[in-house]
């Protein structure tokens, strides 16, 4: 891809701010049509699909599986199969050996708040519900406990036995009307400023993190990245195994939060995440980023956020998709990003040259197009209802149609 | 000025009259009476029976999870599933089990205790007698909007021995299309087809009932609180729930004529179900809770002895709400993708709400503030609704910030938020109307030392069982989980505990309620005193079965 690319992006989509912006909708989801049937049977009404190579190659739990539904996934061609080790840095599934954060990450036993945020939009977060809400709404709360246990006291019969009859105060009902209209603007100050940090689009030079739900595992691709491919699933116990099987260890992460293949993503560097589905709606959370993302069939949805510390981020599905909803785990590492760049090679997969937000062009009939620059690797569709997305070239860009360069590296 | 603004003298002559009509109480005979009712006040009975019986086989499904949720670990659900299927039961099985668990207790609850409790029950039995009507305007309508709860309610206990429908109540497509083989969620979509069919079809009662049969004098401004909130809710079932027929007949054609309205392989989108069911979902959590705002205002002012303070402002707070909660459908959906403008939007007329529903929190305080106040059960039920409510509401106003539920959405957060406004809110409303309109339904009066316990137990077990789950969900543990990492378990034993308080509680008051039916003193016409200014009070206990043969008049000068 040449580097001009880049460049004629940001002018094309110039005034454009978010990612999902309305005249967007009907290209993302025809985008994501295309890109689902390269991946699995989206198409249909398959009432479990089967996971395109499942049968070809079956992971090791395939006999382990208790139930009838097949859980196994794909193991990706490039992916490093689970095995042992190879070397002593190295974690069972190729990622860098790390030790879990005894306070970070994961949840906590018998606390009372929010997990630690390792974003900064998840510090803008914690600190807005920590700072803000928590102390208005219990101020609130306990404002009202003691209005009553006030009148309770004061107005008992055996305290007052003759009612006033005054049935209204025009001053009072204007009070209490604009007062909590006060302290809710006060409140959506910061709200709306959440939003707007929560949505600045990823600039150029983000890792681009391809989410797929699976009934029930999640798939993911870095497009940036060679398109090499890891599928995650749920570690089990060890007595839910068979003898000489992979079963989950302290080191791989708590019950139901351990995969046995780890997504490895860079500290300091925006993270574009793409959320989508084979199947169902499922949802990619991880509590520790304050990122909650549906992963909806037929849709790409998109965020991004910088993870500023590395470590081990675990997540769970957060929408509910069937028996195992909650059996398809998210574990995270976050490494250094020259671990990062071992850890794609490791993979199979290339670094992308610096500056250039994708070696891969993910067509996008009938988004914004610029006729003048023809993309090279960009096949024409079968002409369709419209006709104008066959012949109107589209715009070689990232993953998405984000505004390269508009966003800010260190949100 | 009272709330309704009545002239003594017109209760007399309706008194004296009723005593020369021995013949306005002649019933039909047993079978006519309770299966082919026309009269308001006999089918508001067999609402509230319905509702009491569909609450116990909720709140036993609700025991059933918090069993199951106590420990981690799968414990008793491959055993249930085993007894279900009549055989062994495999891993996937039983985790399916427990996903039609958690859609049975959430379809249970809404469509089958709180809506017919609420609306069925108490709306029945006293918008016409509060606004000096003989009976509801269309007896017969009246009649089949209850029978069709019983085909309703029977298609959904049966789904689960069909294979069971495990969507949530929500029945999001696409799970609930091609993710659901088998007949159990035609079934559950048929069950919210008849049970929407009956709500329309009473809330085209209530509205022409109240527009159309209120007694000379009785202008809408002095209609009793509980009849406004039972109007706003008819207009707010009337425009919702045709939508949600609209859903889920699209999910049924979906399921089983091959249409793809929320496939996408098809052109369709699953967002637009959401869409669909959240315009009718955010308006039916008012349904759930704005007739229990009316029973409060009712409770609030007959025990402290004072008309409701503001009261223009408490009938147009619930209309303002009703109004607002048709246009802020998609804060249950802040991480679907939608766009940064559409979440501003919905973050702030979420917050709008708050509005409204805080004027009627300190309408009610300033009800009491100066009052003459006496705490017998309905009372005392009363003052917990505020609390909890408030509780429930303030949590509301987090979640209302769509940036706050890229970490909140779907967790247990949201579960302690929402069972607040209904389990405590609603649920405390319906408690206190029952106490205060059960000397006035059968005529006899409860025992009050029960019902004093039955509040506390029950007010402390739902306060274990629900408050823990925000700090479950700040943590955040995902809803809908059979099975959670261990660090969450601390929270999640003391929640079952909780339940088994809140079981207790209900034991006392299933006792209360056969003891007081049995066993309880006569009621007096009006048994709470002066401060019971409604008309229901001018009546017998229990009413006649037909009342106000010769129409009340309501005299008492200028509206509010």
């Amino acid at each position: 891809m040449p580097k001009q690319a880049g460049g004629v992006v940001l002018a094309d989509n110039n005034g454009v701010t978010t990612g999902m912006r309305r005249h967007g909708f009907k290209s993302i989801a025809m985008a994501a049509g295309l890109a689902l049937a390269g991946l699995s049977s989206v198409a249909g009404h398959a009432a479990a699909p089967a996971p395109v190579g499942a049968v070809a190659s079956p992971a090791p739990q395939a006999a382990a599986e208790p139930g009838g539904v097949s859980n196994i996934a794909p193991t990706t061609a490039g992916a490093t199969p689970a095995a042992a080790p190879a070397s002593p840095l190295l974690a069972q599934d190729g990622a860098p050996a790390v030790r879990i954060d005894p306070l970070v990450g994961h949840p906590q036993d018998g606390v009372f708040g929010l997990q630690t945020q390792v974003t900064k939009n998840g510090e803008f977060a914690h600190w807005m519900h920590n700072v803000v809400l928590f102390p208005v709404i219990t101020i609130i709360s306990l404002f009202v406990l003691a209005l009553l246990v006030w009148v309770v006291m004061r107005y008992r019969a055996s305290a007052n036995a003759i009612p006033s009859k005054t049935s209204h105060n025009t001053l009072i009902e204007v009070l209490w009307t604009l007062l909590p209209v006060v302290i809710l603007v006060l409140i959506a100050v910061p709200s709306i400023g959440l939003l707007q940090a929560q949505f600045k689009p990823a600039p150029v030079g983000a890792v681009t993190l391809k989410a797929i739900g699976n009934q029930w595992y999640w798939t993911y691709q870095y497009p940036d990245h060679g398109g090499f491919e890891i599928t995650a699933n749920m570690l089990k116990e060890r007595n839910e195994v068979a003898a000489g099987e992979r079963a989950r260890t302290d080191a791989d992460g708590p019950r139901l939060l351990a995969t046995d293949n780890r997504i490895v993503l860079p500290v300091g560097v925006p993270i574009r995440l793409i959320t989508t589905s084979n199947d169902v709606i499922h949802s990619w959370a991880v509590p520790a980023f304050w990122i909650k993302l549906d992963a909806v069939p037929g849709r790409l949805n998109e965020t991004s956020f910088t993870i500023e510390k590395p470590g081990l981020y675990f997540g769970q599905c957060s929408e509910l998709c069937g028996a195992r909803h909650a059996y398809m785990p998210i574990a995270v590492q976050a490494v250094p990003a020259p671990q990062f760049a071992a850890w794609v090679a490791a993979k199979g997969g290339t670094m992308p040259a610096a500056g250039q937000a994708s070696n891969k062009v993910i067509p996008q009939p009938g988004a914004d197009s610029n006729p003048t620059e023809p993309a090279t690797d960009y096949k024409a569709p079968p002409a369709g209802p419209n006709p104008a997305t066959a012949t109107t070239p589209a715009t070689p860009q990232g993953a998405t149609q984000n505004p390269a360069g508009a966003g800010n590296a260190g949100q | 000025m009272t709330d309704t603004a009545l002239h003594p003298s017109a209760f007399q002559a309706h008194g004296h009259d009723h005593a020369h009509h021995h013949d306005a109480d002649h019933k039909p005979a047993f079978f006519a009476r309770w299966f082919m009712s026309t009269n308001h006040k006999d089918i508001g009975t067999l609402y509230l029976i319905f509702a009491i019986c569909a609450g116990i086989i909720g709140g036993a499904v609700s025991g059933l999870m918090r069993a199951e949720l106590a420990h981690p670990g799968i414990q008793y659900l491959q055993g249930w599933a085993s007894m279900l299927h009549g055989g062994e039961a495999s891993f996937d099985e039983s985790l399916h089990l427990w996903n039609v668990l958690i859609t049975a207790h959430g379809l249970i609850m809404v469509f089958f205790m709180v809506m017919p409790a609420m609306i069925g029950g108490f709306g029945n039995w006293f918008v016409p007698i509060m606004i000096g009507a003989p009976d509801m305007a269309f007896p017969r309508m009246n009649n089949i909007s209850f029978w069709l709860l019983i085909p309703a309610f029977t298609l959904l206990l049966a789904s689960p021995f069909f294979g069971g429908a495990g969507n949530g109540w929500t029945l999001y497509a696409p799970l609930s299309t091609y993710g659901e083989p088998g007949p159990s969620t035609d079934m559950a979509i048929l069950s919210l087809h008849l049970a929407g069919a009956s709500s329309i079809l009473g809330a085209i009662n209530f509205i022409t009932t109240i527009f159309n049969m209120r007694a000379p004098g009785m202008t809408l401004h002095k209609m009793p609180l509980f009849v406004w909130s039972v109007l706003v809710t008819a207009f707010l079932l009337l425009l919702a729930l045709p939508v949600l027929a609209a859903a889920i007949t699209m999910l049924l054609t979906d399921r089983n004529f091959g249409t793809t309205f929320f496939d996408p392989a098809g052109g369709g989108d699953p967002i637009l179900y959401q869409h669909l069911f959240w315009f009718f979902g955010h308006p039916e959590v008012y349904i759930m809770i704005l007739p229990g705002f009316g029973i409060v205002s009712q409770i609030i002012a007959t025990f402290s002895r004072k008309p409701v303070f503001g009261y223009l402002g408490m009938a147009y707070a619930m209309v303002a709400i009703g109004v607002v909660g048709f246009v802020v459908w998609a804060h249950h959906m802040f991480t679907t993708g939608l766009s940064v403008n559409t979440k501003m939007y919905f973050t702030a007329a979420t917050m709008v709400i708050a509005v409204p529903t805080g004027i009627k929190i300190f309408s009610w305080i300033a009800t009491m503030w100066g009052g003459s106040m006496r705490f017998p059960t309905p009372m005392v039920w009363a003052i917990g609704f505020i609390f909890m409510f408030t509780v429930g509401g303030v949590t509301g106003v987090v979640l209302a910030n769509g940036g706050i539920d890229d970490y909140m959405q779907d967790t247990y957060y949201v579960v302690a938020h929402f069972h607040y406004v209904l389990s405590l809110g609603a649920v405390f409303s319906l408690f206190a109307g029952f106490y205060y309109w059960f000397p006035k339904m059968s005529g006899k009066m409860y025992s009050e030392f029960l019902g004093q316990l039955h509040f506390w137990v029950f007010f402390v077990g739902v306060n274990v069982m629900f408050f823990p789950m925000h700090f479950l969900g700040l943590q955040g543990m995902p809803r809908r989980y059979p099975d959670y990492p261990d660090a969450y378990e601390h929270w999640n034993t003391v929640a079952s505990v909780g339940y088994m308080i809140m079981a207790a509680g209900m034991a006392i008051f299933f006792v209360n309620l056969v003891w007081s039916l049995i066993a309880g003193k006569k009621a007096g016409d009006n048994p709470w005193g002066e401060g019971a200014t409604t008309l229901e009070w001018t009546l017998s206990s229990p009413p006649p079965f037909h009342q106000f043969e010769t129409l009340p008049v309501i005299d008492g000068g200028r509206d509010h």
